[in-house]
């Protein structure tokens, strides 16, 4: 198991937003986590990075993660794509990308041209301030800086909201890339055909608690957990 | 034409001064979101070390030793007060920096005296580089704007063109995302403290003997400081040096412009008599209200531009 998370609580100053969420994903697995809005699936996200207050235990390779830096949960080998991009407006594309690196020259399994073939649109965009970008390319951008940390595990929020149905395509095949060159992927996202398509299993959140968890497959049969918690 | 030249020197003195002491707390101020109260501390600490080193070993060791040590003392208010503070919100480290700066000032008077010491001019520098219509200018001055002028181009590059400087810039609008990349931001914080500290402390070793150096210098500094951050916008050094610039001149010419609001109407062929509504105002010279200008246009552009010139967002 490359991340366990075992009755995990999050609070946001005095709200308990996370109400003991047991959740894992194994070595190179895609994980989606699906769920409506405001049911905490992003704070579980920030939790992981030590970005919120959280108890309960959280466990990666080995290494209790409550209670670290999350630089510290960094260097482990996590990445993190936050749902708002959070790209550096004043730095350029190639910038973002290099601060990507947890040290400078230093490439893992991606490279810059690893990105760029992915993404050719980045290329010729690379010396403009990343504040300038539409939002794809601010979401591409944000999912790259991460790879060139070269993480173990990749904690992705909702990359596909807000993009056009091109884009979304380019995000899934992103998405299937990292997994091929062997990352494990925990995936949020609102659009249920792609995450249905690409990851091997599901859980479902509701009111901070996990509530369904199974096979794409499984899901896809119980007709009454999309009713009652994922359906507007 | 002798006053305004000689006006603009001054005025661009003083900037170029309030710059070296603005862009350490607007860097602060943006990254870690707190207002330092104690930085203008630290320009007057940087004032007497250079003032006892120098009757020791001389200037120019006090020109690099003291900004140093007001660095030193930087890293260690960050690391074991701000970040302790931090931990209990805004307003916590708010006060700490603030009565920070009132130890810093008894500190300072039961060392150094009530009265101004005489921290002076070094011999070397103390000539006058040229005259102006009988205007000495002395190279001492010069020489404050040679140092400001390399700091400014030092920081710049720094932040422009170094990987330390693009992680700060990141840190300016997401700390979060600059640690969850694998960066110490912590790290990033002490250093960003400590650099503005030193900064300080250089503008307290070169303006405290051009200026005066005595207990009070922190506290007639430290709010024109504050305004310049506002004024010119969180997060951008180009906005701080901006109006780090037009509170100098504004400070200046204030001083040396003796009109009042009447005189202007008068040249516009309005004229101010007792019967006029407001004419007590209308007739107050610039002089008078000069001390509280910048205050006046920091409310202004709070009010009209809360994010301040060049920010990149509110305060």
């Amino acid at each position: 198991m490359t991340l366990q998370l075992t009755r995990l609580h999050a609070y946001y100053g005095k709200s308990h937003v996370l109400h003991g969420i047991n959740l894992d994903v194994g070595e190179g697995e895609i994980v989606a986590l699906l769920g409506r809005n405001g049911v905490g699936r992003s704070t579980t996200c920030k939790a992981i990075m030590g970005l919120v207050a959280a108890k309960g235990s959280i466990a990666y390779r080995g290494h209790n993660l409550l209670g670290l830096r999350p630089d510290q949960i960094a260097r482990l080998g996590i990445g993190y794509v936050p749902e708002d991009r959070q790209v550096f407006p004043t730095l350029t594309l190639r910038q973002n990308l290099e601060l990507g690196l947890k040290r400078a020259g230093r490439f893992g399994r991606w490279r810059l041209e690893d990105i760029y073939a992915l993404f050719p649109n980045l290329r010729s965009r690379q010396n403009v301030a990343a504040g300038q970008l539409s939002g794809g390319e601010q979401q591409m951008l944000a999912i790259s800086r991460s790879l060139m940390g070269d993480p173990d595990l990749i904690v992705v929020d909702e990359p596909t909201e807000g993009l056009a149905p091109k884009l979304v395509e380019q995000v899934r095949e992103m998405l299937c890339e990292i997994a091929r060159r062997g990352a494990a992927i925990l995936l949020i996202e609102q659009k249920l055909t792609i995450a249905l398509q690409i990851s091997h299993r599901v859980y479902v959140m509701g009111h901070g608690r996990v509530v369904f968890e199974g096979t794409p497959g499984e899901f896809a049969k119980d007709d009454s957990v999309r009713r009652q918690w994922l359906e507007v | 034409m002798e006053l305004l030249l000689v006006s603009v020197l001054n005025g661009l003195l003083y900037g170029m001064l309030l710059f070296m002491l603005a862009s350490g707390l607007t860097l602060i101020f943006s990254i870690m979101g707190v207002l330092n109260f104690a930085h203008a501390s630290l320009y007057m600490l940087g004032a007497y070390f250079a003032y006892e080193i120098s009757r020791r070993v001389g200037f120019w060791v006090a020109l690099v030793i003291a900004p140093l040590l007001c660095g030193l003392l930087g890293a260690l208010i960050e690391t074991y007060g701000l970040r302790k503070a931090h931990r209990h919100g805004h307003v916590a480290e708010l006060l700490f920096t603030f009565g920070l700066a009132f130890i810093v000032e008894k500190l300072v008077l039961m060392v150094w005296g009530p009265t101004a010491v005489p921290y002076r001019v070094p011999p070397e520098l103390d000539f006058t580089l040229f005259s102006v219509y009988g205007t000495h200018v002395s190279a001492y001055r010069g020489f404050i704007l040679l140092i400001s002028a390399a700091m400014f181009a030092a920081i710049w590059l720094l932040l422009t063109r170094t990987r330390m400087g693009f992680v700060i810039q990141a840190s300016l609008s997401h700390p979060d995302m600059v640690a969850s990349l694998g960066h110490n931001v912590p790290r990033v914080f002490t250093t960003v403290f400590a650099g503005g500290a030193a900064l300080a402390g250089l503008a307290g070793v070169i303006g405290g003997n051009y200026l005066v150096t005595e207990p009070a210098m922190a506290f007639s500094m430290g709010p024109i400081v504050f305004v310049v951050v506002v004024f010119g916008g969180l997060g951008s050094l180009a906005g701080c040096f901006i109006a780090s610039l037009i509170m100098g001149f504004v400070q200046t010419f204030a001083v040396v412009l003796d009109i009042s609001p009447a005189d202007l109407l008068a040249r516009l062929g309005v004229a101010v008599t007792p019967a006029t509504p407001l004419a007590e105002v209308l007739r107050v010279p610039l002089p008078r209200i000069g001390p509280f200008l910048p205050f006046l246009l920091m409310v202004f552009m709070l009010l009209v531009r809360p994010r301040g010139l060049l920010g990149t967002r509110d305060t």
